[in-house]
């Protein structure tokens, strides 16, 4: 009799075991469905730098005195920002995912934000989101306007007379190099890459980007230089892999 | 329905008449908000951030709504206040009554011109609720600011096509004022007895039929650079925000030869109406004859003659050839000749008269007086070489408010308070009436003088913020005073507003002839009946027959024989 | 001071033109006011008051059409005078310099030829909004725009000219004392209309060319 109801209790253990493990398994079966979760289980990240070779010609000298308030802001030269180069290395290239994303991606809440300070466009070159708030801000004592001349999305000219004013746009279709001016100060001018997805960055002075966070897959990643060109490779990444991949430009 | 769309012209005339007075409300609101932004730079106005938020967001101004502003205001003034007020209203009511005709010549065209005003202004109207805001690029809408889609957006579209259709309602009315005129005079209603009011809306009848027709032609083909890329206006080699654009081959001044071709001539047909209201007005409240009854019947026409002939001191700095600019300074100077005959002959009018100072004849004799600081600065103008610094300034707004408010607005109150119990057979409140006169000419001079100031000490007009410029930042006090005069002088039309709508019911009721006046349109009832006149009518007399030695009151009709010279 | 101070040669002459026609003006706006003040006061109806049959006087109707026609003839032979003086280009002064605006919105780009006397070529000199003129020597100074039409207009030289998309039009101008002076734009062209200004610093021959080449300099 005893050997049955050990046989009997075994089998309870053994069953009990079996559910958990099989609720554990179920658990982590349907975590991994989600794609937050998935990224995190990811934890990709693509990486490098982006140079430049050849001849960079040095760049033009921006005018600073055409309007006393923004001379003021400057008491040194300011160079003008269409090709940024240091030690070889090149700054303010988009980077992004260009192929192999699915899924939808929604806009984030929080705004990306654009400032005019000393007469010159904070940052010069920047990602957004479709559907993501843009804040256009003039930290300036002087009128600048914020002349959108977008292609695919819809153009927007807006005067800020004021210091402190702040406008907000958001546009709705991707579109890569959306131009903004300021027709009071013909020097101005920044770049946007607005895209449908969260994966883009811009690389910083020493010229590296990262992005974070993809899924793992085969993406096609591009580099975007507003006088350069684009230039695309194809990446693979495995969850939790990190992979350097680098740009090279040839200045013209 | 058949009251509404009534072919009677003193019903037609009254709808005018309600209709672009409260288009002149608006009018003046949309100034209102101009002259906030003149007084207070940058200054948030809290509630105007629900009415206009992509203009006044936050309710701080915005550049390119302030343009907005400043070109509605002078586009709703001129082409639905002003010219339908003088021409439209007091043209439609007075012509058949003062000729001694039933009616109009054409009374279902006349039906139609009026119904063709709101909604050419609801289409001008309408580019404040369109994508890009209303017509920003000044009333004088000068291409290539107005005629590229890439500087200014649906909004001046609308408002070229709104203009066109407020043309042909003009068109449409002068017509009949000049065939009624010609054709439907009573029997001994000769040219020459005929009150000096008709003189004046029988040349700005003319003025409106001929010249009118180039105001479409621009229009058309703006609207045709605008929407299909013609290039009448636009020249090769325009690059805006960086893009080189398509058109060639069009003339930058072409538009503006155009457009002052008809809108000096406009100028006249804006001030010769209430000229011709004080020229009635005076005689009647003098108890004198005109003084020179010839030289201000023909110095209308002169005027309008020459009036075709100056229209280029608008452009005396446009790039033009300087020898244009000596041509058009000539005629220029010319035309303040038959100008000045005028204002002579009123003073000759008061000289020895017996004068009676109700409120028609305040706003008469404001009307003189405002109208010839208006003229006296024209001369300025004229001067071609003070021209190029006057210019585009201040000098200039100054001057055409002062012939345009100072001159036409106080004709058209003289003539509303002076008509207004034959339209609807009760009194304005008289006293009511004084105060809002002088509350108007006080505050009107409050505003609009210092702008001569401003204009000589070089600040530009249309601009949103003056004191961007170091020499100008001393100006701030002076404005925010005239601003402060401003609303003062809006609020004070509540005056006039509440005297007109509160009289019709309650005023004391008029009599056929409430002045003791000799026109014919005093010979009927306060209202007349449809079809003015009880039987046919014949003139004996000229309309100025007051104080005839021997008669037995000091008026004869012109129904009547005078004992004076008879005319 | 009713005018800014003149700082060029046919300012004094514009306002000399101006003050002229002030005191004539001036005069008629006293004459006829007063008169109209006095009547409306000395005729007013009272009992007794009669209004006189009258119905004009030729002679006084020719004697005030003829004077104030008079006035304006000597007005207007007086306004020719300085306008070909500053405008006729067959009175225009032989010019030591010149210089090129070419308007936008909402900037005013300013260019000199360099040494070699053209523009266009790689010596030019190119600023923003700043201008500089030698004191004492007539300027030329060339007018284009990009895109619409803008104005210069600088008020104490008393100029001022369109810029005409498609249409280069000029002025001339010599300074008469060292300065600092503002451009204003004065044709709306825009938001930034407004916003438009130079500033324009006349200065002795030597500082000019010191400027000139200092400013090639630093581009």
């Amino acid at each position: 009799m005893y050997p049955v109801l050990l046989f009997k209790e075994e089998m309870m253990k053994r069953g009990l075991k079996f559910g958990c493990l099989s609720v554990m398994v179920l658990a982590l079966v349907a975590a991994g469905n989600r794609p937050q979760e998935a990224a995190a289980a990811g934890g990709t990240v693509i990486s490098g730098s982006v140079s430049v070779t050849g001849n960079v010609p040095a760049p033009a000298k921006i005018k600073m005195a055409a309007d006393p308030a923004c001379a003021q802001a400057h008491p040194d030269a300011v160079m003008a920002q269409d090709i940024v180069a240091s030690g070889g290395k090149l700054r303010w290239v988009l980077v992004y995912v260009k192929e192999g994303l699915t899924g939808s991606f929604p806009a984030p809440a929080e705004p990306v934000v654009i400032n005019q300070t000393g007469c010159m466009y904070e940052p010069h070159v920047f990602g957004i989101q479709v559907g993501q708030k843009l804040e256009i801000v003039n930290s300036d004592s002087t009128l600048h306007n914020i002349n959108c001349q977008a292609n695919t999305n819809k153009k927007f000219n807006i005067a800020q007379p004021v210091k402190g004013m702040k406008t907000t746009k958001t546009f709705d279709q991707p579109e890569l190099g959306v131009p903004f001016k300021c027709n009071v100060h013909p020097w101005m001018s920044a770049r946007a890459g607005v895209f449908s997805h969260p994966f883009f960055a811009v690389t910083d002075a020493s010229g590296a980007f990262s992005i974070k966070g993809l899924p793992a897959g085969t993406y096609t990643i591009e580099a975007w230089q507003e006088k350069l060109g684009a230039q695309s490779q194809k990446v693979t990444v495995a969850d939790g892999e990190t992979k350097e991949i680098s740009f090279s430009f040839a200045a013209k | 329905m058949s009251k509404i769309f009534s072919t009677d012209h003193k019903v037609i005339g009254i709808q005018f008449l309600i209709t672009s007075l409260l288009f002149m409300v608006f009018g003046g609101g949309l100034a209102m908000l101009v002259r906030w932004q003149l007084g207070w730079p940058g200054h948030a106005l809290p509630f105007m951030e629900r009415i206009a938020p992509s203009g006044m967001p936050g309710g701080v101004m915005l550049p390119e709504y302030y343009n907005m502003l400043f070109t509605m205001h002078g586009s709703v003034m001129i082409f639905f206040g002003i010219i339908p007020l003088l021409s439209g209203a007091f043209g439609n009511y007075l012509i058949p009554l003062k000729v001694g005709a039933p009616d109009m010549a054409f009374p279902r065209l006349n039906a139609l011109s009026y119904w063709m005003f709101p909604p050419a202004a609801a289409i001008v109207l309408s580019g404040f609720f369109l994508e890009g805001g209303a017509a920003a690029a000044g009333w004088t809408a000068y291409p290539p600011l107005s005629g590229l889609k890439e500087t200014m957006g649906i909004g001046q579209t609308m408002w070229t096509a709104g203009i066109l259709v407020l043309g042909f309602s003009n068109i449409f009315g002068a017509v009949n004022y000049i065939t009624t005129i010609i054709n439907h005079r009573a029997p001994g209603m000769t040219f020459h007895r005929l009150p000096i009011s008709i003189w004046a809306l029988f040349t700005t009848a003319v003025l409106t039929l001929l010249a009118t027709p180039v105001l479409a032609s621009a229009l058309i083909l703006l609207l045709l650079d605008r929407t299909i890329g013609t290039s009448f206006f636009l020249p090769a080699g325009l690059i805006v925000d960086g893009t080189t654009l398509a058109h060639a081959g069009g003339q930058v001044l072409l538009w503006q030869h155009l457009f002052w071709f008809y809108s000096h001539p406009a100028v006249y047909i804006m001030i010769l109406p209430a000229m011709g209201f004080v020229s009635d007005i005076l005689p009647t409240f003098s108890r004198k004859p005109i003084f020179g009854y010839h030289a201000i019947a023909y110095s209308a026409v002169a005027i309008g003659a020459v009036g075709f002939l100056v229209w280029a001191h608008h452009m005396f700095q446009a790039g033009m050839n300087p020898m244009l600019g000596t041509s058009f300074m000539i005629a220029t100077m010319v035309v303040a000749v038959p100008t000045g005959v005028k204002i002579f002959s009123w003073l000759g009018t008061l000289w020895r008269g017996s004068i009676r100072l109700k409120t028609p004849m305040l706003h008469a004799l404001g009307f003189i007086s405002m109208f010839l600081i208006g003229g006296l600065t024209g001369i300025f103008l004229a001067s071609t070489p003070v021209d190029m610094y006057m210019h585009d300034t201040y000098f200039v707004v100054g001057h055409l408010h002062y012939v345009l408010f100072g001159g036409s607005l106080f004709g058209a109150f003289a003539g509303i308070t002076f008509w207004y119990p034959k339209m609807f057979g009760r009194m304005l409140n008289d006293r009511l009436g004084k105060v809002h006169f002088w509350l108007t000419f006080v505050l009107f001079n409050a505003v609009m003088f210092p702008m001569f100031v401003l204009g000589l000490g070089g600040m530009p007009r249309r601009i949103y913020d003056y004191t961007q410029y170091a020499g100008l930042v001393h100006f701030t006090g002076l404005n925010r005073m005239m601003s402060l005069a401003a609303f003062t002088l809006m609020t004070s039309q509540f005056l006039f507003a509440f005297n007109f709508f509160w009289s019709m019911f309650r005023g004391k009721k008029a009599g056929d002839n409430p002045w003791e006046a000799t026109t014919l349109e005093w010979t009927v009832p306060s209202p007349p009946p449809h079809g003015n006149f009880a039987g046919p009518v014949t003139v004996h007399c000229g309309p100025y027959e007051y104080s005839v030695p021997g008669a037995k009151r000091d008026w004869t009709m012109q129904t009547e024989k005078s004992q004076g010279k008879a005319h | 001071m009713l005018l800014p101070e003149s700082a060029s040669t046919y300012g004094p002459k514009v306002d000399q033109l101006f003050w002229i026609i002030l005191w004539i003006t001036g005069f008629f706006f006293f004459v006829v006011q007063g008169c109209l003040l006095l009547f409306v006061l000395k005729y007013r109806n009272r009992p007794g008051q009669k209004a006189a049959y009258v119905h004009g006087n030729n002679w006084v109707e020719i004697v005030w059409t003829v004077i104030p026609a008079l006035i304006l003839l000597a007005l207007t032979i007086a306004s020719q005078k300085v306008w070909a003086e500053i405008r006729y280009p067959k009175y225009a002064p032989l010019a030591s310099f010149q210089v090129e605006i070419l308007a936008e919105q909402f900037a005013w780009n300013i260019r000199y030829p360099g040494p070699d006397g053209q523009f266009g070529t790689a010596d030019d000199i190119s600023t923003i909004n700043q201008m500089h003129l030698p004191v004492g020597m007539p300027v030329q100074i060339n007018i284009r725009s990009k895109d619409v039409i803008h104005s210069f207009f600088v008020p104490e030289f008393r100029v001022k000219q369109d810029a005409v998309p498609g249409l280069p039009t000029r002025v001339w101008v010599e300074a008469t004392r060292p300065g600092q002076f503002e451009i204003r734009c004065a044709e709306l062209c825009g938001l930034g209309h407004y916003r438009m200004r130079g500033l324009v610093t006349t200065e002795p021959i030597a500082d000019f060319q010191a400027w000139l080449t200092e400013t090639k300099a630093n581009e």
